[in-house]
């Protein structure tokens, strides 16, 4: 069913009876041609333009819980391109160009809505660290602006440009970034890629792979054994896990990152703000609730459940730049897995074992990431070559001393 | 999450400073034939279990000793805590 303005006309005059569930709910065939695990973005994006864009049959997406019950609904949606290494610039690039076509690609309201993201400069150091990020943005195709602290003041009036603990000396926008409604997005591509005979299958786990004189043949599931000529895992915060039934370690680990929402208000904050050196990001949802994070926890977690003394911190890092935002009451707060690599970048690439691909590492920026990875890991799976744009994402980088360690932070997750 | 400091008794963890897989004691041998495929291992591949999990928290706001502590990723509960140069030790580490 094609989604419009007309049908939606049409469906309120006759009682909203003609709609029809978005996607299948298929039992699990014996055999597919490819088996991806994980129904987050990542995944289901995958599957999509899989049979999208590399004609290929017979896959499916095999999720443990249901779709969109992971990272994919639990980010602050923020999506940006503003990375300053080679490695990652093109590849986040061409996932923002991705999300300005999604909609229509997909007849999916993703609400996808380009506000415009900024990061708040406060001294002369960091004025040279983000101008040399704009230069490599616009370097490669992306936009970027430095603005002044008068520019800055005329979007966002209230921020104490004066006389405040880190004063604003000016900030980088990117006005192509923004934000994004993370369940549509998992929503949209499940009906793509369920319209294009994509099998989603869910509360469907993966105990195990069947793995034969070094080939995968495909994948123990708590319904029973699913073949698969290639399998691809992309399971974020669960790839540590899921990958030891490979008997595979990675350079990743499991960290807990929290986010907040605030109670409704009215429109008060037109894009997305950054206050790094306050270690807080803030954007304000269509619902008008102040969506807003900070650092990790930082330490190995699979809780899904984040401590107090980081809220704290994420709080007085709001407070200290947005005082005005201490009269708003918090309505929610959650955590997620984040699958925190070595180097702070991801990997997209095959393993050692035959048949058996792995996308993994997003860190806390793997929503922004969503349509080019997904893109990217189907060009792997199908052609079995890395797409140009993420060729840089291999597992033997951390051998080679190739790293993509956009902080400079060394082997420290925690830390990116 | 309290850590029972063996010296201190307990303290806050927001004291603390983490540091990762208490593996990290056990250094490889620097003249070993493999040592370049070992020290890529040691630096930058991590079992990441979900479960008990030992690792190494560094009191940094406190007395500044390192501990190992035994948590479970998965409830963060804490199930023993011991100074990292006690467990070194145990190891054959001579500091
Ligand atoms: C609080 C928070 C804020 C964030 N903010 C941002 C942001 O502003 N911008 C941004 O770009 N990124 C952000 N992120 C990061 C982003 O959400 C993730 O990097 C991204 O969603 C991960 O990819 P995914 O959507 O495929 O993951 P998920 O949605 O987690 O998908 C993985 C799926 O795999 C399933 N799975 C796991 N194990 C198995 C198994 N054994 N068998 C079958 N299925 C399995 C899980 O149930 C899950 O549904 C944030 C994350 C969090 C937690």
């Amino acid at each position: 069913m094609r989604y419009s303005g007309f049908r939606v006309i049409k469906e309120a005059l006759t009682g909203h009876k003609g709609w029809t569930p978005a996607w299948r709910d298929p039992e699990p065939q014996e055999q597919y041609d490819i088996v991806i695990i994980g129904g987050g973005g990542h995944g289901l994006a995958t599957a999509y333009y899989l049979a999208k864009e590399f004609q290929q049959k017979r896959i499916a997406v095999i999720e443990k819980g249901w779709i969109g019950g992971g990272n994919v609904g639990r980010n602050t949606t923020i999506i940006r391109s503003n990375y300053l290494l080679d490695g990652n610039e093109p590849f986040y690039e061409f996932s923002l160009k991705l999300w300005e076509g999604l909609e229509q690609d997909l007849n999916y309201n993703a609400m996808v809505s380009q506000r415009g993201i900024l990061n708040l400069i406060h001294s002369d150091a960091q004025r040279d660290a983000f101008t040399r990020r704009g230069n490599a943005m616009i370097l490669n195709g992306a936009d970027a602006e430095m603005l002044s602290t008068q520019q800055i003041k005329a979007r966002y009036p209230f921020l104490n440009t004066d006389d405040a603990r880190f004063p604003i000396k000016g900030g980088l926008a990117q006005h192509r970034g923004g934000t994004v409604r993370h369940d549509a997005v998992a929503w949209g591509y499940a009906r793509g890629a369920d319209s294009r005979g994509v099998d989603i299958i869910q509360n469907c786990e993966v105990t195990g792979f069947r793995i034969e004189k070094g080939k995968c043949l495909g994948v123990e599931t708590t319904r029973g054994f699913i073949g698969a000529r290639k399998v691809g895992c992309a399971v974020a915060g669960s790839s540590g896990r899921l990958m030891a039934k490979a008997g595979m370690r990675l350079p990743i680990e499991s960290h807990v990152l929290q986010a907040f929402v605030s109670e409704g208000l009215k429109p008060v904050l037109p894009g997305v703000v950054t206050f790094g050196a306050g270690h807080f990001y803030v954007s304000q949802s269509d619902k008008g609730g102040l969506v807003f994070g900070g650092d990790l926890d930082g330490y190995n977690s699979y809780a899904q459940r984040g401590n107090l003394p980081t809220v704290e911190d994420v709080c007085e890092g709001g407070m200290a730049i947005f005082p005005a935002f201490g009269r708003a009451r918090l309505l929610r707060m959650w955590g997620g897995i984040m699958d925190m690599s070595m180097d702070g970048s991801p990997i997209i690439d095959r393993t050692h074992i035959d048949g058996l691909y792995f996308n993994g590492g997003w860190c806390y920026g793997g929503f922004k990431a969503t349509p080019a990875s997904g893109f990217c890991f189907a060009h792997l799976l199908a052609r079995d070559a890395p797409h140009p744009t993420a060729a840089a994402y291999r597992f033997d980088r951390f051998e080679k001393g190739l790293m993509i360690d956009e902080k400079g932070m060394g082997n420290q997750p925690n830390l990116h | 999450m309290i850590i029972e400091h063996p010296l201190l008794g307990p303290r806050d963890a927001a004291e603390f400073t983490y540091m990762g897989d208490a593996k990290l004691i056990d250094r490889p041998d620097w003249q070993a034939q493999n040592a370049a495929r070992e020290f890529y291992e040691y630096g930058y591949l991590r079992d990441n279990p979900a479960g008990w999990h030992e690792e190494l928290w560094f009191h940094e706001a406190g007395d500044r000793s390192w501990l190992v502590v035994t948590r479970n990723t998965v409830t963060h509960e804490i199930s023993k805590v011991e100074l990292a140069r006690d467990v070194a030790r145990a190891r054959g580490r001579s500091k």
